[in-house]
């Protein structure tokens, strides 16, 4: 967990400040072929990162979540929001002005066979990303800062790796490389886009410790955007969750994971495989997740939801604070009387492995 | 579901004995000189009614075996020895490797059907999938009317939980999980007695997935086919599987019941493997993960393929490959000696004064 909670030192106050905060961030793509149609991708998202915090974003695919990344590194425009740096605008217009920005917000990317390039070698793609963030070392400097990079991501010994390419390296050590290069910037703010998925089994948890490692010992934020919300639990500190581009439940990782507030989280935690509990199981789900094109009205769950009424399906909801630090954007934590009654969704999903039998 | 009208033949054959065995399989990848031995030496027995699950990282050999068993291996996948038998509902006993083209052209799909990985693109994008389902049974069935072919298949559809009119849909105008039935659909046209289902879930995500799964376990129970799942979440299987078969480098490494392994790993690896994976819920744990990375197949180190990455390691690991034996603690009952695990610390000549590591004698 971080450590930064019980410390009363007066760095506490700049530690308040947000590295990056995003507000109503917002992303339509038009239809080809359709006039006027838009895929609303993502839809008033607020995100806040901390120095040395991990914030998981956790959603199934299609959900929104690769986009917020990409809006958030400014690969693409965003369609409304504002996105703030320390508590200034960050948008940026010019190139020089993205360069400056990428200098302290750096992705890596989900897939490490496809983000190297493989003509080139280690020491080459590393060099490149010194050169343009350290201004332009040569030789021996060069060298190393090469190799305090790659020891800094456990490539060592680092002449071992430096002149391989891309395809001598297994997936594990493509994704060190991938995030060398991101730390080359020596950023605040690393946003990792699926960073293990594409990864085998067996080594995924090296690279979540290494990037909790690099936490600790450099104190940037971290983004972690996954589908897996066990991986989340293990490694972020807040964990939002989506549904169909809209956040809809944030709070500690602890909490959301083990006390799931929002009908969907409830079902997500619940079809997880989980060895040790089989009872508890949302058994008989049915349906998926809407179309973005035209997404339902109200409340975006509402049609997988077993407990939605009127309200879920004219009126958006809104998170509304449910403890503290922790947000749900159901109505029925709302405080009116038309609200929704929440039961238990394993319940109303039908039946329990202990019921047994064909439904 | 609206399944239930459905007119769903009995199981057959007695549950328990075997429907597919595999002898000493091994399948190399590319010829004489240079071959890489994918598979080596591996028997592994699928039983009537039973769901077998087949677990490993990427590039162990799960996939390959499943093909070989098929002999749907690609070249220059070949199959350099051993055997595999398939036993009918009438007992009647074939060796898959040795029948001829027509026969095996007979019996794949009838006997044996395959669910591909990432089935989401193995449906032909420019046909109906109604046509697709229908073609697959009129392959088979050749004086069926193509009138009944569809009415079969719209029966089909709705088994897996598909509306009937969807059949006259594209492909593309069905969501991924939709996809991934019609497919599971397709491969239960012909009434199989085997199922291969080569990672069919790993496209999905954790919801439709469970959907996916429990679609399974449905149908197995009331047409009572044997199922080979394989995938690397091992945590899916051990809620699924009755059998798992851990695989590393190409070998079978462990083989017992689900609840075993999970509760009680013998092997190393299956140890390391359950330990990488973070717990959803219970307390909070570092873990490590496993470190180093998988073998290079085309050089995989003598003995042991597991021995450079395992904790346990002794000398004998770099220099023996152990085969597939019982394990060390056979007199604790019938499940335990039921179980194989390839490991030398199981045999108590090279296991010496250590005897077993406490985390693998649970």
């Amino acid at each position: 967990m971080s450590t930064s909670a019980t410390d009363p030192s007066p760095a506490a106050t700049e530690r308040d400040v947000p590295v990056l905060r995003a507000v109503g961030l917002t992303k339509h793509f038009p239809v080809r072929g359709r006039r006027g149609a838009v895929v609303h991708a993502v839809d008033d998202v607020d995100l806040t990162l901390h120095r040395g915090e991990v914030v998981a974003l956790v959603g199934e695919s299609g959900s929104g979540k690769s986009t917020i990344a990409r809006l958030l590194a400014q690969l693409m425009p965003r369609t409304a929001g504002s996105l703030e740096l320390h508590g200034r605008d960050a948008t940026v217009r010019r190139r020089r002005g993205f360069r400056a920005y990428v200098g302290r917000v750096q992705m890596i990317f989900q897939d490490p066979f496809g983000s190297l390039n493989p003509v080139h070698t280690v020491r080459y793609t590393l060099s490149r990303s010194v050169r343009i963030h350290q201004g332009r070392l040569r030789g021996a400097e060069l060298e190393a800062a090469i190799e305090r990079l790659l020891e800094r991501v456990r490539l060592s010994p680092t002449e071992r790796y430096i002149d391989k390419f891309p395809h001598e390296l297994s997936g594990g050590q493509r994704q060190r490389v991938a995030i060398a290069r991101a730390l080359a910037a020596d950023p605040e703010v690393l946003l990792a886009d699926e960073p293990i998925s594409m990864l085998d089994v067996s080594i995924r948890l090296g690279i979540l410790n290494l990037l909790q490692d690099l936490r600790d010992r450099l104190d940037i934020a971290i983004l972690y955007i996954t589908h897996d919300i066990a991986s989340a639990r293990y490694f972020a500190d807040r964990t939002a969750v989506m549904y169909a581009g809209r956040v809809v439940e944030t709070g500690d990782s602890e909490s959301v994971t083990q006390d799931p507030r929002h009908p969907y989280t409830q079902l997500l935690i619940g079809s997880a495989p989980d060895p040790d509990d089989l009872a508890t199981r949302a058994h008989g789900a049915r349906g998926e997740a809407p179309s973005l094109v035209d997404p339902p009205a109200g409340c975006r769950f509402h049609p997988r939801c077993p407990f939605a009424t009127d309200v879920c399906r004219t009126e958006t909801p809104t998170l509304i604070e449910v403890a503290a630090g922790r947000a749900v954007a159901c109505w029925g934590y709302a405080d009116r009387a038309d609200r929704p009654r929440l039961g238990d969704v394993l319940d109303a999903y039908g039946r329990r492995t202990d019921e047994g039998g064909t439904p | 579901m609206t399944a239930s009208t459905l007119d769903v033949p009995a199981p057959t054959g007695a549950v328990g004995e075997p429907v597919l065995e595999i002898e000493n399989l091994s399948v190399d990848y590319g010829y004489v000189d240079d071959a890489t031995h994918v598979l080596r030496d591996v028997s592994l027995t699928l039983h009537r009614g039973e769901v077998l699950g087949l677990a490993g990282e990427s590039g162990c050999g799960k996939s390959t075996l499943a093909y070989a068993a098929t002999r749907l291996l690609p070249p220059p996948g070949l199959i350099t020895s051993g055997s595999v038998h398939f036993t009918d509902r009438d007992g009647r006993r074939t060796d898959v490797l040795r029948q001829s083209d027509a026969e095996l052209r007979a019996s794949r799909w009838r006997d044996t059907a395959i669910v591909f990985q990432g089935a989401m693109n193995s449906l032909n994008p420019v046909y109906r999938v109604g046509r697709q389902i229908a073609d697959g049974i009129l392959a088979h069935r050749p004086g069926m009317r193509r009138r009944e072919a569809w009415d079969q298949a719209a029966s089909l559809l709705e088994m897996v939980g598909i509306n009937a009119d969807r059949l006259r849909d594209f492909p593309h105008q069905l969501s991924g999980g939709m996809r991934q039935r019609v497919m599971i659909a397709m491969a239960l046209a012909l009434d199989p007695q085997v199922l291969i289902m080569d990672e069919p879930t790993t496209a999905l995500d954790v919801v439709m997935q469970r959907q996916i799964v429990e679609e399974i376990a449905d149908l197995r129970q009331r047409l009572g086919f044997s199922v080979v799942f394989i995938t690397h979440d091992v945590s899916l299987l051990i809620e699924i599987a009755d059998r798992i078969a851990i695989m590393y480098a190409g070998d079978i490494v462990e083989d017992a019941g689900a609840e075993e392994i999970y509760r009680r790993p013998r092997h190393p690896y299956s140890s390391a493997l359950l330990h990488s994976f973070p717990p959803l819920r219970g307390e909070r744990r570092e873990l490590t993960g496993i470190p180093g990375a998988p073998p290079d197949m085309h050089r995989l180190p003598p003995g042991c393929p597991f021995a450079p990455r395992c904790a346990h390691a002794m000398d004998v690991c770099r220099e023996v490959r152990p085969g597939l034996t019982a394990t060390a603690l056979g007199d604790r009952g019938a499940q335990e000696a039921a179980r194989r695990v390839a490991c030398h610390l199981h045999d108590p000549a090279s296991a010496g004064a250590h005897g077993l590591p406490p985390d693998l004698s649970r």
